[in-house]
């Protein structure tokens, strides 16, 4: 009953910030309630006791990727009238797409499971492993090892491709190169000058 | 009927740890300004109450009275939500933390999970009161803290992968049994070097000197908070003490073996400190890490920023990967006292 409860209102704000995040005029208001879906959908998943996607959903997205979207957006001047501009225009290919991807949805999902509440169904062989993180831990590293393995490293591929796009030496930059700066000694950029002691004389 | 009893214990335990958390927040800033003043041979306050005991009251009674005062052309709503933002994950992370054996809130399963993922929205507060308040110096402010956050969570998520790697479990109470004996049976010792890693990412994390770029004082006046005032101003500082207070929490906990006496199992000592309470020990432990924060802000001059960046990226997260592959290597060698 009260899991019935939480879970309405949760989707309820989930619904809320979702239409928030295209109706907003502010882009940092939609990014934020970008940030409030994601937030209430792995409020959802913990409540499908998928805890682990769950908290995974907050450290990565909420906590990573939103912040550095958030920078992204604040720093742009975007002229909030240029992008609405022809929102009439696109709306039934929007729409459309929309459509599309609900009925696809509801295809994967299968019509007949819609009613949700009460708990869910249990995954065969979840009930002897309590510990969902480490139920997942062992099926990653065991039955699903080579695709792992292989999204790791189309992962890192993309993380050097991004560093060597950015990273390129262009002419004219001024780089710090720390290891020289902490090699410098004091013999380098200071000189202590000898020198005689004078007194004033009177005059 | 039973539903509510379960509720209104919840909500007991949750009073039960807020209200002494406050407390300790407030003579946290009086500690600090007690501390830092007697190591620049200064008094500090001593003037209401005897010591200046009554000081952070004083203060506490000042910032309520004054005005919050909104700047012209500050985004109003996002203004006032900022402060809240930030006290709350720090609050909230609370709720996995044991403080001594069985007096936890919630003992979940993912709870460094959890932790992880609450101390990841502190950031929200930070970039979004810069933001808000129309200035450029609180935006400045708050990217420093935007960047420097991100980068140093991964520093300190790999050290925590390293406390899950020896402890076997992400249970928070787990964690500090796998560690159940005396001073040298803590993760501390095995793990090093993330421990260290974990303090100094800790210290940036909760925007502490000598890594304060946030704030700034010298160069961008107050950074993210230049333009709050008040109560806004002090839930802001309550939060950065709140994070603090957690961070301090959460090494004792991970590294320190959480309410384990220093000398349990040892022949003689043992019984004799077995009357201390686990909670006072865990106490004491969080206490030393405290007296860190300061003794750091006492003695450190502030980091560059290019040098931050560099020590999160090219120092610390390096030497949490090769650590967790000397992890690795002692649990399946099964070197005792902690993997055997």
């Amino acid at each position: 009953m009260i899991e019935k409860v939480i879970f309405y209102v949760f989707a309820a704000i989930l619904l809320l910030a979702a239409t928030l995040v295209i109706t907003s005029r502010n882009p940092v208001h939609s990014a934020l309630a970008l940030v409030l879906a994601f937030f209430t959908s792995a409020a959802l998943w913990l409540l499908a006791e998928a805890e682990f996607l769950g908290i995974a959903l907050i450290l990565v997205y909420v906590g990573a990727v939103m912040v550095l979207f958030l920078f992204v957006v604040m720093m742009l001047d975007i002229n909030l009238s240029v992008m609405r501009e022809g929102f009439a225009r696109y709306l039934p290919i929007g729409a459309l797409v929309g459509v599309v991807m609900v009925l696809e949805m509801l295809l994967v999902i299968g019509a007949g499971v819609v009613d949700i509440g009460g708990p869910p169904v249990e995954a065969a062989g979840a009930a002897a492993e309590p510990n969902n993180i480490r139920m997942l831990g062992s099926v990653l590293y065991t039955v699903y090892v080579y695709p792992f393995e292989l999204a790791a490293i189309v992962l890192l591929l993309a993380i050097i491709a991004a560093i060597m796009l950015t990273h390129r030496r262009r002419a004219g930059t001024k780089h710090q190169d720390i290891s020289v700066q902490v090699r410098t000694r004091k013999a380098d950029r200071l000189r202590v000058v000898q020198m005689p002691s004078e007194r004033e004389t009177d005059s | 009927m039973s539903a509510l009893i379960e509720l209104s214990w919840i909500v007991a335990k949750i009073v039960a740890l807020v209200v002494p958390l406050f407390v300790a927040v407030a003579y946290m800033t009086y500690a600090e300004r007690k501390v830092i003043s007697s190591m620049q041979l200064r008094r500090g306050p001593n003037r209401v109450g005897w010591h200046g005991l009554l000081q952070p009251i004083a203060d506490a009674l000042k910032l309520l009275m004054k005005e919050v005062v909104l700047p012209q052309n500050a985004n109003r709503f996002l203004f006032v939500l900022a402060p809240m933002l930030s006290i709350m994950p720090a609050l909230a992370a609370w709720a996995v933390l044991p403080v001594g054996d069985g007096m936890v809130i919630a003992d979940i399963n993912a709870g460094l999970l959890y932790v992880l993922a609450m101390t990841s929205m502190g950031v929200y507060g930070i970039i979004l009161a810069g933001w808000a308040s129309n200035s450029k110096y609180a935006l400045l402010g708050a990217l420093r803290a935007g960047a420097q956050v991100v980068s140093y969570e991964i520093a300190m998520g790999f050290a925590l992968v390293g406390v899950l790697m020896a402890a076997g479990s992400l249970n928070m109470s787990e964690i500090v049994r796998a560690q159940e004996g005396p001073i040298w049976n803590w993760f501390w010792l095995p793990l090093l070097p993330l421990f260290i890693v974990y303090w100094i990412s800790g210290v940036a994390e909760t925007n502490r000197l000598p890594f304060d770029v946030a704030e700034g004082e010298s160069e961008i006046v107050a950074g993210f908070h230049v333009e709050y005032s008040g109560m806004a101003f002090a839930i802001f500082f309550l939060a950065e003490y709140a994070n603090m207070i957690l961070i301090s929490g959460l090494a004792a906990i991970m590294f320190l073996g959480g309410w384990y006496s220093p000398f349990h199992g040892i022949p003689l000592l043992g019984p004799l400190f077995s009357w201390v309470p686990g909670l006072v020990w865990f106490a004491l432990k969080v206490c030393f890490f405290l007296f860190l924060y300061i003794w750091f802000r006492g003695t450190f001059p502030r980091y560059r920023y290019d040098q931050i960046m560099r020590l999160g990226w090219k120092v610390l997260i390096p030497v949490t990967v090769v650590w967790l592959v000397v992890v690795a290597g002692m649990i399946l060698a099964e070197i005792g006292p902690w993997f055997s």
